[in-house]
């Protein structure tokens, strides 16, 4: 039999929670649902569905907090923050439609079990750095918190940092306090045309280590770019690299000056305004760009893997990579993140993946592909040794019967 | 302040633990006359001494993992310490514990300006970071005022901060990655010179874990390129309230100021007896704002802030017309401790963080109980981000006045935790706040802490007695209560 349970009060998860613990029964954990393909498929007879744990509890513009309940819509946040000209500043990725689903969906609580970040990551961080405190029930059916609603707190060990991408393997988040951040007064997009992906690198390590605080530096070789709705970037007939600074009006037309400048023997300039701007980050953000995807739910059939390396590898990790059937990449993070997308094959290219990330240093997830395949091959970096044993006693420390999501990161875990 | 009582059984084994120690450390790397431990006897909470069973000072990885294998396997305790500038007695040696100093992991190993990182040995300090990189026009962000002697391995310990994290972050927002000796002397590593990881996110958690999850040896940190100017406002209010108002201000004009400091009335006689900063002696409350970017960027919110400034009440307003005048605005805030230190034999150095709104209420509460106690109080603080450092005079000669001192000290933090901040923004719980844990979190909560304390250290060997008022047993911490299971929720829907 299998049931979906719907708690509606924090008090109704703890005794779902409890029951699940007593009778060894596993538990899916979602929020609306919109990763459910993102990491392993979880083997769980019953669901766990926190949609009724919805709705902004507390939200002090002067104080650049909100806290929600864990299912609180992201749309929700959003305009919320939107009225009060603030943000969340680690741009959460809408992963909506890149997993087959839809746009706008997704919860507060998913992005931070998730750890999503967007283009901004590289600057003002991911949701980890973000996420300020919670309460929760762990798989051993008991309440706890931790953190606080201040910025500044070290008081005892940070588990708001454990507990950001977990993936639900440890605890149920009910409520989630995060930073919010004054959204940014202007934003403009510096384009340069034309560069190949190793020299798109150095470019991009040039600005990044500029004083002008780019917040975002992607790389569109020229396939990605021409999928792109921003008229610019797809008729530039190149490959365009785009850097983006924000902040007041005169000091962002001062550093897009001065990026210019810096960047001039580089390639062709082109400059990004307001939408714009918005738009092709929007596009960035939520792997909207992989040539072959279209835009297309499910992308017809393709895998796509996320790579995080250090950012001059960027382009020699995707090198490695030619030779998997179908191969398109385009890279954020300065060159750090690498957006893969391939034909479908059932071991999903994994080895070559792993193979090119090791030389690099970093770690690959595989995104996207089917069920059967994510089980198979590992969605996340494979660990070994100590780190492996550790993260068994963790997750045997919070949830000893193995019943929050079991299996969704690693195989029987 | 309770210590868990030493262990008679290794003490009587100290010759042994000696020798053991001797075959993995030659010469002077291992530390036994009483004379030379005298040096590690305390860190930065001064009221606090003991000498350590021994001090041992490894140079290699491997040395540290050597000495925490045979440790695990003989039940000897560790407290692993960076240059003890800690404020909360984390590193406070234990009688019957190994003090595993990390003084000789002072090289920085490589630097990469294209990927903007620096790798270093732990033992370097904040500022050798920063001075490795600062010719090329880059910097380490973070930036305690004790800088020039704490080690990025306490600042990760400790998750410190200084007065740029309103803008650029904790500690913990700039390290990339660690590699960390466990206590059963495994060698591991967490994140590297890329973002995020495959897994948990052991890098979050180990920072800010206060020498009890691990021995931290080597760190990658991000740099940043050095804005291309910075300016600061000082100003000077009536009240603590109207102060408190302009800080308010500012942050809700979505203006984030690289630096936002407060001082109040006894702080600024002190830091200007001191320093001669030309600080204005008639105000209530003095707040030091920064800008930094390019200049136009800087020109323009200067020009917002001093608005800001004048709608909210300021009577004295002052802007750096140039590099040395910003300094000198800094000067006074920088040497605040010292200049404390002049005027009082002894002074307790407290860190709670509350929401900005109280920060005038908050003020106002600690004056009140500074009368009752009969003890002065100077306190400077991190307004922008809420972070309060009321330092408490006291002169620990008088019988009883340090155990005096301390109770007001509670009293604050704890009347921090009832406004709806947290006992401590960036010093550390360690021996210090450790019986205060209660006010802030549950049994549960402190269990939920203890059981990730489990996974890495099963025994309790590291760092004990510190943060946590009672560790229980990880056998104990592992047993669960399980209720008889059949759906007990009729309430809950279901679909
Ligand atoms: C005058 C003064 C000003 C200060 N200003 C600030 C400030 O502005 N902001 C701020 O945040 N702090 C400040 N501090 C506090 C202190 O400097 C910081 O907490 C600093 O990070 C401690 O570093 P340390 O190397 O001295 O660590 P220690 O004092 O040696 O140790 C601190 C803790 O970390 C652990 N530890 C140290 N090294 C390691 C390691 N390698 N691996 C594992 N655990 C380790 C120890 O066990 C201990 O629990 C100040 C202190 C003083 C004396």
């Amino acid at each position: 039999m299998s049931e979906t349970l719907k708690p509606e009060t924090a008090e109704q998860v703890l005794d779902a929670v409890k029951w699940a613990a007593a009778s060894e029964s596993p538990l899916a954990v979602r929020g609306q649902g919109s990763k459910d393909a993102f990491g392993r498929a979880v083997e769980a007879d019953h669901t766990l569905d926190l949609s009724g744990l919805s709705g902004i509890c507390c939200y002090e513009p002067n104080e650049l907090f909100m806290t929600a309940g864990a299912a609180t819509t992201l749309a929700e946040i959003e305009a919320a923050l939107r009225q009060n000209n603030q943000q969340m500043a680690f741009e959460p990725a809408d992963l909506g439609v890149l997993l087959g689903g839809e746009e706008e969906a997704g919860t507060i609580g998913g992005a931070i079990a998730c750890n999503l970040a967007g283009p901004r990551r590289i600057k003002a961080g991911a949701a980890r750095d973000h996420f300020l405190g919670f309460n929760a029930v762990s798989g051993r059916g008991e309440t706890f918190k931790s953190g606080g609603t201040v910025v500044k707190n070290v008081t005892g060990f940070d588990l708001s940092k454990l507990i950001a991408g977990s993936f639900g393997t440890l605890a149920v988040m009910t409520e989630v306090t995060f930073k919010v951040l004054p959204a940014p007064e202007k934003t403009r997009t510096v384009l340069v045309l034309g560069l190949s992906d190793q020299d798109a690198m150095k470019a991009m390590a040039k600005a990044l280590g500029s004083s002008h605080e780019v917040s975002g530096a992607a790389h569109l070789p020229e396939a990605a770019a021409k999928v792109s709705k921003v008229s610019h970037v797809a008729g530039a007939g190149r490959s365009v690299t785009a850097i983006r600074v924000e902040g007041p009006g005169p000091s962002v037309e001062h550093r897009c000056r001065a990026l210019t400048a810096l960047l001039r023997e580089s390639g062709g300039i082109e400059e990004l305004h307001s939408e714009n701007s918005a738009l092709l980050w929007r596009e960035i953000c939520d792997v909207r760009l992989l040539d072959g995807d279209g835009g297309n739910e499910g992308g017809g059939g393709r895998q796509v893997w996320r790579l995080s390396v250090s950012p001059m590898n960027g382009a020699g990790v995707a090198a490695k990579l030619t030779g998997l059937s179908g191969a398109s990449v385009f890279y954020d993070w300065g060159g750090g993140l690498i957006w893969l997308a391939m034909d479908a094959e059932p071991d999903a290219g994994h080895e070559k993946v792993r193979q090119a990330v090791k030389f690099a240093g970093g770690h690959a997830t595989l995104v996207r592909a089917g069920a059967d395949v994510r089980n198979r091959v590992p969605v996340f970096e494979p660990q070994t040794g100590a780190l492996r044993e550790l993260t068994a006693r963790i997750k045997e420390g919070f949830d000893p019967k193995g019943i929050l999501n079991p299996g969704r990161m690693v195989e029987g875990v | 302040m309770k210590m868990p009582k030493p262990d008679a059984g290794v003490i009587a084994r100290r010759a042994e633990i000696i020798k053991a120690m001797q075959a993995i450390v030659s010469g002077e790397g291992v530390i036994t006359e009483d004379e030379e431990l005298r040096a590690y006897d305390h860190d930065g909470l001064m009221a606090y001494k003991g000498l350590p069973l021994v001090v041992v000072l490894p140079e290699t990885t491997e040395q540290v993992s050597a000495i925490l294998e045979y440790c695990a396997g003989n039940e000897v305790k560790i407290v692993p310490r960076g240059a003890g500038t800690g404020l909360s007695g984390g590193a406070l040696p234990l009688a019957d514990a190994i003090t595993l100093g990390l003084g000789k992991f002072n090289k920085i190993l490589e630097i990469d300006f294209d990927n903007r990182t620096v790798v270093a040995q732990s033992g370097v300090t904040n500022l050798g970071l920063t001075q490795a990189v600062e010719d090329e026009g880059f910097y380490y962000a973070p930036d305690p005022s004790s800088q020039i002697a704490c080690s990025i391995g306490g600042n990760i310990a400790e998750n410190s901060g200084g007065v740029h994290s309103l803008k650029y972050g904790l500690t913990t927002n700039n390290v990339l990655g660690i590699e960390m000796v466990l206590m059963s002397g495994e060698i591991v590593r967490f994140g590297g010179k890329y973002l995020d990881s495959g897994g948990y996110d052991l890098l979050g958690v180990a920072t800010g874990s206060e020498g009890l999850l691990g021995v931290i040896t080597e760190v990658t940190v991000r740099i940043l390129r050095k804005p291309e100017t910075a300016r600061a406002l000082l100003i000077g209010f009536p009240t603590n309230e109207t102060a408190a108002d302009c800080v308010a201000a500012i942050i809700g004009a979505g203006i984030i100021p690289g630096g936002m400091e407060m001082m109040d009335k006894p702080a600024i006689h002190a830091t200007e007896d001191f320093v001669h900063a030309g600080y204005p002696l008639d105000v209530q409350a003095l707040l030091i704002v920064e800008l930094d970017g390019p200049e136009v960027e800087v020109d323009h919110l200067i020009e917002r802030v001093d608005a800001i400034a004048r709608q909210t009440g300021a009577t004295y307003l002052r802007i750096s017309q140039s590099e040395e005048e910003r300094e000198v605005f800094w000067s006074g805030r920088k040497n605040a401790f010292p200049a404390v230190g002049r005027i009082s034999p002894d002074y307790l150095c407290m860190d709670g963080t509350i929401p900005r709104h109280k920060l005038a209420e908050v003020l106002n509460r600690i004056e009140e109980l500074s009368r009752q106690y009969g003890l002065r109080v100077a306190n400077v603080f991190h307004a922008g981000d809420g972070n309060l450092h009321p330092l408490i005079l006291f002169d620990a000669n008088e019988p009883g006045e340090l155990k005096k001192a301390e109770n007001f000290g509670a009293d604050i933090l704890r009347y921090c935790v009832e406004v709806g901040g947290v006992l401590t923004g960036e010093h550390g719980v360690g021996i210090e706040k450790r019986d205060l844990m209660g006010v802030m979190f549950t049994e549960d909560d402190l269990k939920h802490q203890q059981r990730l304390k489990c996974a890495f250290d099963p025994a309790h060997l590291l760092n004990p007695g510190k943060v946590y008022p009672t560790l229980h047993r990880c056998a104990e911490l592992g047993r669960m209560f399980v209720h008889e299971g059949k759906l007990p929720f009729p309430d809950i829907p279901r679909f």
